[in-house]
């Protein structure tokens, strides 16, 4: 009844193409964005903004990074974490070297390096795919986390390897309350979750998904292979360290290689897959779930645990939460393969045939 | 040159311990087309269960079969829960459920058995062989030759499990082709059982001899990382394979710490063999023995 299309005709190539061609769906995205940036900063305590919401956004971002090369370009990579601590650790050698440096773009430089290095670690997909290039991503983890604490220029001869994060300064203004940062942190990752809706429907994610399904077919199209998966390498390595940067800047406030170890890659991956591989709404579903289902885990576990008077040890809670979450994963897999934004996609089918079953 | 040659050797026995977590790997991929990530945890659920069986009151000889049938239908469990549902998804997605499989499996084996970090005990000890050591002034530790002589009767046992017996017969086969193998009335989901119930059978093992030498720790499941690059050197689908490749990235692994690891300021250990092997995947993307099929860009 509410969710029709009825009536709502394309007289434009414009209003063809654009991103959301149901007018529901507009009023619903722009309603969300509006309430993400002006609502939830006024309305959320510390603790929501800066444990919750903040390191939500960031996943998001990283994990639309990945989803970009997993999911649009079909190139499985356990080495995200690696390129957020390249992203992370290049803005702040930005910050520290040069005079005067804005950090926006400082972030746009660790991204840009982080870039160059996933290029670097990109090349082996031109040889080899499938678990092979897991492997290959693998070394990228485990390298460049190494060379990232082995070289001392980088963490500017730090003793502890934890470096505290220069402080947000934007014009003169400087983001220190969490409201702050997460109003970055929100324009930062709708400006990039924009780009990369667009990229995804226009000439590159095409060229990217034709990749993805039968790379000989998209050689013969006159694809170049080379070109497109390089590219779709860079450009998730992009996001993935102005992800590490905003989480070493934003959430965090250190840069540390440990922020970034190999657990991380893992939960990003399961974002991308939870989430649902090749949509940029999976992406945010993703992190949603990654993030929040741990905290709500663990406050019924322990709401349960006082109501009912159990005294569960703190260690074996801890371990029923990975339990739960290992279980919750394996069900969602068995449930819906296709991820959180497949089960969206159903809900609208059904809502758009309403009342009637067909 | 000794020194030399006790590095080698030394690697090459470590090696072996890579190679046994491997075989587990590729039973099961194999198979069943599954890259079971949840091996490392197995290998840490069994010798979890050993050490928790000891402590209450088994006997060394009653805590391996035990552990051995608690192994054997944690693998059937798994087969019937995660992956019957699962049958014709993309691989990446059986990636995916094996990868939660592993959160489940560390998060129940620390409930059921404590988290704390255990010895376990082999009545082996890791020490230098003293007649070696006289005559050759080498040192090359014992229970790293068990362990070798382990994995040698267990690599034999598969073999000839797998060319001398029906059912291993059936494995190479529905291994080939699904459909055909099917076709022919072999029964895929017992074989998929036994497979996992192998491929348990094989976590206990090694298992026992990681749990031996590191103890047992939550850092036994990071052991399965390491045998990734094995299976890169050695193709996933290749029994000796396995233990070739956990021999090359031993030795090498060993080598390089210690011959290259001065120059760069050492820990070259964590990451060297995943280079190694990345590099050996640009020459031959199908490793030393995986079969030939493998998707070619």
């Amino acid at each position: 009844m509410l969710y029709r299309e009825a009536g709502q005709f394309k007289v434009s190539y414009a209003q063809d193409q654009q991103i959301f061609p149901i007018r529901q769906d507009r009023i619903a995205v722009l309603a969300l964005v509006a309430i993400a940036f002006i609502v939830v900063p006024v309305v959320g305590n510390q603790y929501w903004l800066s444990a919750i919401f903040i390191p939500f956004l960031i996943f998001s971002l990283a994990a639309l990074g990945l989803n970009i090369l997993t999911g649009y370009a079909g190139q499985l990579s356990l080495g995200t974490a690696a390129f957020m601590a390249v992203g992370a650790f290049a803005s702040y050698n930005f910050m520290l070297r040069v005079p005067g440096m804005p950090i926006l773009l400082a972030f746009i430089g660790g991204g840009t390096v982080a870039a160059l290095v996933g290029i670097l670690f990109g090349l082996p997909s031109l040889r080899i795919r499938g678990f092979y290039l897991v492997v290959a991503t693998l070394a990228a983890q485990f390298f460049i986390l190494w060379f990232l604490t082995k070289v001392g220029w980088i963490t500017n001869y730090s003793s502890s390897g934890v470096i505290t994060a220069q402080q947000i300064v934007i014009l003169g203004y400087a983001f220190t309350s969490p409201a702050s940062k997460y109003l970055l942190v929100l324009s930062i990752v709708t400006v990039m979750a924009l780009a990369a809706k667009n990229m995804a429907r226009g000439n590159v994610g095409r060229s990217w998904m034709a990749v993805r399904d039968m790379d000989v077919a998209a050689e013969v199209v006159g694809i170049r292979l080379m070109r497109a998966k390089l590219l779709a390498f860079a450009v998730s390595s992009f996001y993935c360290g102005v992800a590490g940067a905003l989480i070493a800047y934003a959430y965090l406030g250190t840069v540390e290689p440990e922020a970034f170890s190999l657990d991380l890659s893992f939960r990003i991956l399961f974002m991308v897959i939870i989430g649902g591989v090749g949509t940029v709404l999976g992406s945010f579903l993703g992190a949603a779930f990654v993030t929040l289902v741990p905290v709500l885990l663990s406050v019924t576990v322990r709401f349960l645990d006082s109501s009912l008077d159990l005294h569960i040890a703190e260690s074996v809670i801890s371990n029923l939460e990975l339990m739960v979450f290992g279980g919750l994963i394996i069900f969602f897999l068995i449930v819906e393969p296709h991820g959180l934004a497949r089960l969206w996609q159903i809900a609208k089918e059904k809502l758009r045939l309403w009342p009637f079953p067909h | 040159m000794s020194f030399f040659f006790e590095v080698l050797i030394g690697g090459l026995l470590s090696g072996v311990m890579y190679s046994l977590v491997a075989l587990g790997f590729v039973l099961i991929y194999k198979a069943s087309g599954v890259f079971n990530f949840a091996q490392g945890a197995m290998v840490f659920f069994a010798a979890l269960t050993y050490v928790g069986l000891l402590e209450h009151g088994f006997s060394a000889w009653l805590a391996i079969p035990a552990t051995l049938l608690v192994m054997i239908l944690l693998g059937l469990v798994t087969e019937r829960v995660v992956l019957r549902p699962l049958v014709n998804q993309p691989q990446i997605t059986l990636f995916m459920a094996t990868i939660g499989l592993t959160f489940f499996i560390e998060g129940l084996a620390q409930i059921v058995w404590g988290a704390n970090v255990r010895g376990l005990e082999l009545g082996l000890q890791d020490e230098p062989i003293q007649w070696l050591t006289d005559n050759t002034g080498m040192n090359v530790s014992k229970f790293d030759l068990v362990a070798a002589g382990v994995a040698a009767i267990l690599v034999t046992m598969l073999a000839l499990f797998f060319s001398r017996t029906r059912i291993g017969r059936a494995l190479r086969a529905v291994a080939d082709d699904h459909q055909a193998a099917l076709a022919v009335g072999i029964p895929l989901q017992q074989i998929w059982a036994i497979v996992w119930g192998v491929a348990g059978a094989v976590a206990l093992v090694a298992g026992l001899l990681w749990g031996a030498r590191n103890g047992v720790q939550f850092a036994l499941t990071f052991v399965a990382l390491k045998a990734l690059p094995v299976l890169i050197l050695g193709g996933f689908d290749s029994i000796p394979g396995a233990i070739v490749g956990g021999l090359i990235i031993g030795a090498s692994e060993k080598l390089a710490e210690v011959y290259l690891g001065p120059f760069v300021g050492g820990g070259i250990e964590g990451w060297f063999s995943y280079v190694f092997a990345l590099l050996f995947l640009l020459v031959r993307p199908e490793g030393l023995f995986g079969e030939k099929h493998i998707d070619r860009v």
